[in-house]
C-alpha cells in the first residue's frame, strides 16, 4: 500500500459519501462505548448540562457499583440464567436446525420441502411481544388453550404463570422454535451449495445415505457451523429481553429462572432507577462478551488455522 | 404429480427409502403445525364472542362469533389507527434513511483504492465485538442526543448496522464491475452521482434485501418505544408498543385513549378479544407478505455470513 498517496478528489468524494454514516457511528456507538465508564462513578445528572459532562464531573467511586450489586443475590442469578440458557440454545441452535435442514434437503418433493421451510421461518418474523401473546393464549391460568387440555385428561388446572419449573423447558422451546427457521435457511443454502459430484463419486464407492451425511455434507457444513458457533458464543453473555421479559410477562415467582442479564439491567435501570447497579451489569456484559468473542475465534483457530470469524 | 426419471439418474437411484421420507414428512408436518396453529388460534379468539370466552376460555370452537374487537378497534381508530399510521411512518422513513445510510457506506467500503477504507472497515468492525450497553446508550440518547420523546428515538437508533453494510459492500464488490465506475469517472461524473444515478439503479436485488431487513424491524420494533417514549406521549406510540402497554393491563387502554376520545364508557370493552384483534392487525401485513419476501431474505442472510 502506498501510505504517501495523497487525498485526492476521488477519496474526498467517497469521504463525504460516508459521513453521515460515519456520524451515526460515533454518536450511537462510540460514545456509548465511551459512556461504559458510568459504571465507575456515582453517576448524577447535573441540571443544565449533557451526559457527558455530568458524567466527567460526576464523582469516581472505583468498583462500589460492582462490588454493591454482587451483595445482592440478582447478581448471579442473572450471570448463571444468561450463560447457562446461552449454552443450551448454543447446542440445540446448532443441532436441530442443522438436522432439519439435511433432512428437509433429503425429501422426495422438492415444492414440499419449499412449503415445509416457508412455514418454519414464520415465526423468525413475528416480534417477541406477538409471540408472548400466543403463550398467553395457550397458558393462562383460566382461559388458556393448556388447561383446558389438562382439565379434559382429568387433571388439575396449572397456574403456568406462577410455577417457574417449567419455564425454563417453555423458554428454551420458544426460542429454537422462533430461530430454527433462519438456521435451517442458513444450513439449507450452504447443503445446496456442495457439489453433487461429490455425492455422485459416494456413491460408486457403495456409500449409504447416512454414509453420504456423516462423510460428505456434514464436513462440508462445518464452515458454517463454526461461523454460527463463534457468533452464539460472543452473545453468550446477552439474551433475548423479549424472550425472557415480555414472554413471562415479568412475573414475580418466575424471576429465579427468567431473570438474565439484559432483564436486570432494564429493570435495574428504568424501574428502579439505579444507574450504578444497571451500568455496573452491562459494563460486565459488554467486556465479558468482547472477551468470550475473541477466545472463542482463538480457540477455534487454534484447532483449524482455516476456520474463525476475525 | 412427481415424474418418474426414466432413464433413472443418480439422484432418484440415491433417494431416502419412502418409509423414511414419509417420517421426515410427518415430522416437518407437525413442525410446520406448531408455527401455524397459533396464529390461526389468535385470529379465532378475535372473533370469538367476549362471552363465549368468559363460558369456555379461549377455544378453537367458539361458542358464538363477533367481530365486536374489531368495530371497537374502528371506534378506536384516533388512538390505534394513530398507532398503526406511526408503526407505519417510521417503517418507512427508518427503511428509507436506513437504505441510504448503509448503502453509503456499503459503497464506499467497495471501492478499494480508497483511502480510508482500512480505517472505515474498522470503524464499522468494531460495534460488532464490543458495544457501549444498554445504560450507557440510553444515557446518551436521553442526555445527550436528547432524543427521548421524539420520532428520531424510534427511527435512529436502528437504522445501521454492520451486517447491512458488510452485506450491501459485498453485493457492490460482486454486482458492479470497476469499469463501469471507471468509464462514469473518464466522463467527468463525481462519485456522488456515480452513486446516485449508476450504483442504486443497479443495485436494486441487494437494497431490496436490506429494506425488508429495515423495515421487519422497524415494524417489529417495541423496544426502542418502551425505552424512549414515556407514557404522557401515548400520541407517539407504535402498534407492537400498544401490545406491550396493555399486555398486563387493558385499562391502558382506555387511559391513553382518553386522551384523543371523549366519552367512552369502560364498560363496553370486549376486553378479551380487543388485544387479539390488535395482534392480528400487527401480524397480519407480516404473514401475508414475508412468502413473497422470503427469497430476499435468504439471498441476504447467505451474503452476510459469507466470512467478510
Amino acid at each position: 500500500m502506498a501510505k504517501k498517496r495523497r487525498f485526492t478528489k476521488d477519496d474526498m468524494e467517497l469521504t463525504l459519501l460516508a459521513l453521515p454514516t460515519v456520524v451515526w457511528y460515533i454518536l450511537f456507538t462510540y460514545l456509548p462505548m465511551f459512556g461504559i465508564i458510568v459504571a465507575f462513578k456515582r453517576y448524577r445528572p447535573l441540571p443544565d448540562s449533557n451526559f457527558l459532562v455530568s458524567l466527567i464531573k460526576s464523582q469516581p467511586v472505583g468498583i462500589d457499583n460492582f462490588k454493591f450489586l454482587f451483595a445482592t443475590p440478582d447478581a448471579w442469578i442473572m450471570f448463571r440464567n444468561t450463560v447457562l440458557y446461552n449454552c443450551v440454545f448454543i447446542i440445540l441452535g446448532i443441532v436441530i436446525p442443522v438436522t432439519l435442514a439435511i433432512m428437509l434437503s433429503n425429501l422426495h418433493s422438492k415444492r414440499l420441502a419449499k412449503g415445509y421451510q416457508t412455514i418454519i421461518f414464520l415465526p423468525y418474523f413475528l416480534s417477541w411481544v406477538v409471540v408472548s401473546y400466543f403463550v398467553f393464549s395457550f397458558l393462562s391460568a383460566d382461559k388458556g388453550m393448556a388447561n383446558q387440555i389438562m382439565n379434559m385428561l382429568g387433571k388439575e388446572s396449572v397456574q403456568w404463570y406462577m410455577e417457574k419449573k417449567y419455564w425454563p423447558y417453555i423458554l428454551i422451546f420458544l426460542n429454537l422454535w422462533k430461530g430454527m427457521g433462519y438456521g435451517m435457511v442458513v444450513y439449507l443454502a450452504s447443503i445446496s451449495g456442495i457439489d453433487k459430484m461429490l455425492y455422485e463419486a459416494a456413491i460408486i464407492d457403495g456409500a449409504s445415505r447416512w454414509q453420504q451425511v456423516k462423510y460428505i455434507t456434514l464436513p462440508m457444513l462445518k464452515n458454517m457451523i463454526i461461523i454460527m458457533f463463534i457468533l452464539s458464543v460472543g452473545r453468550i453473555f446477552s439474551s433475548d429481553f423479549g424472550l425472557f421479559y415480555q414472554v413471562p410477562r415479568n412475573s414475580g415467582p418466575l424471576v429465579d429462572v427468567t431473570q438474565t442479564i439484559d432483564v436486570y439491567v432494564y429493570k435495574a435501570l428504568m424501574g428502579m432507577n439505579n444507574i450504578g447497579f444497571s451500568s455496573a451489569a452491562a459494563f460486565l456484559q459488554s467486556v465479558l462478551g468482547f472477551i468470550t468473542i475473541l477466545t472463542a475465534n482463538f480457540i477455534v483457530k487454534k484447532i483449524d488455522p482455516e476456520s474463525g470469524l476475525l | 404429480m412427481k415424474k418418474h426419471h426414466p432413464t433413472g439418474g443418480v439422484e432418484y437411484y440415491n433417494r431416502i427409502s419412502q418409509p423414511v421420507n414419509i417420517l421426515f414428512n410427518l415430522i416437518f408436518t407437525v413442525i410446520a403445525l406448531s408455527c401455524i396453529i397459533p396464529v390461526l388460534f389468535v385470529v379465532i379468539i378475535s372473533i370469538s364472542s367476549n362471552e363465549s370466552i368468559r363460558q369456555i376460555g379461549y377455544s378453537f370452537f367458539p361458542k358464538e362469533w363477533s367481530i365486536s374487537a374489531y368495530s371497537y378497534i374502528w371506534k378506536m381508530r384516533s388512538y390505534i389507527g394513530r398507532a398503526f399510521l406511526v408503526s407505519i411512518g417510521v417503517t418507512t422513513v427508518g427503511t428509507l434513511l436506513g437504505l441510504f445510510m448503509n448503502s453509503t457506506m456499503g459503497y464506499v467500503l467497495s471501492r478499494r483504492n480508497y483511502k480510508l477504507r482500512n480505517f472505515f472497515t474498522i470503524l464499522i468492525f468494531i460495534p460488532m465485538l464490543f458495544s457501549g450497553g444498554l445504560v450507557s446508550s440510553y444515557l446518551v440518547n436521553t442526555q445527550f442526543l436528547r432524543i427521548g420523546n421524539t420520532y428520531w428515538a424510534l427511527i435512529l437508533p436502528l437504522c445501521v448496522s454492520s451486517f447491512y453494510i458488510i452485506v450491501l459492500r459485498t453485493f457492490f464488490q460482486t454486482t458492479i464491475h470497476d469499469s463501469i465506475i471507471e468509464s462514469a469517472k473518464m466522463d467527468g461524473a463525481s462519485q456522488l452521482l456515480i452513486y446516485f444515478k449508476i450504483v442504486l439503479p443497479i443495485s436494486l436485488p441487494g437494497l431490496a434485501t436490506i429494506g425488508l431487513f429495515l423495515s421487519f424491524a422497524y415494524w417489529n420494533d417495541w423496544f426502542t418505544p418502551m425505552l424512549y417514549i414515556q407514557s404522557d406521549h401515548a400520541h407517539m406510540y407504535t402498534l407492537q408498543y400498544i401490545l406491550v402497554d396493555i399486555e398486563q393491563n387493558i385499562q391502558n387502554l382506555i387511559r391513553n385513549a382518553q386522551y384523543m376520545m371523549a366519552g367512552e364508557s369502560l364498560a363496553n370493552i370486549p376486553s378479551e378479544t380487543v388485544r387479539m384483534a390488535i395482534v392480528v392487525v400487527v401480524v397480519l401485513p407480516i404473514t401475508m407478505s414475508y412468502p413473497f419476501f422470503q427469497k430476499y431474505f435468504i439471498s441476504g442472510l447467505t451474503i452476510g455470513s459469507v466470512k467478510g
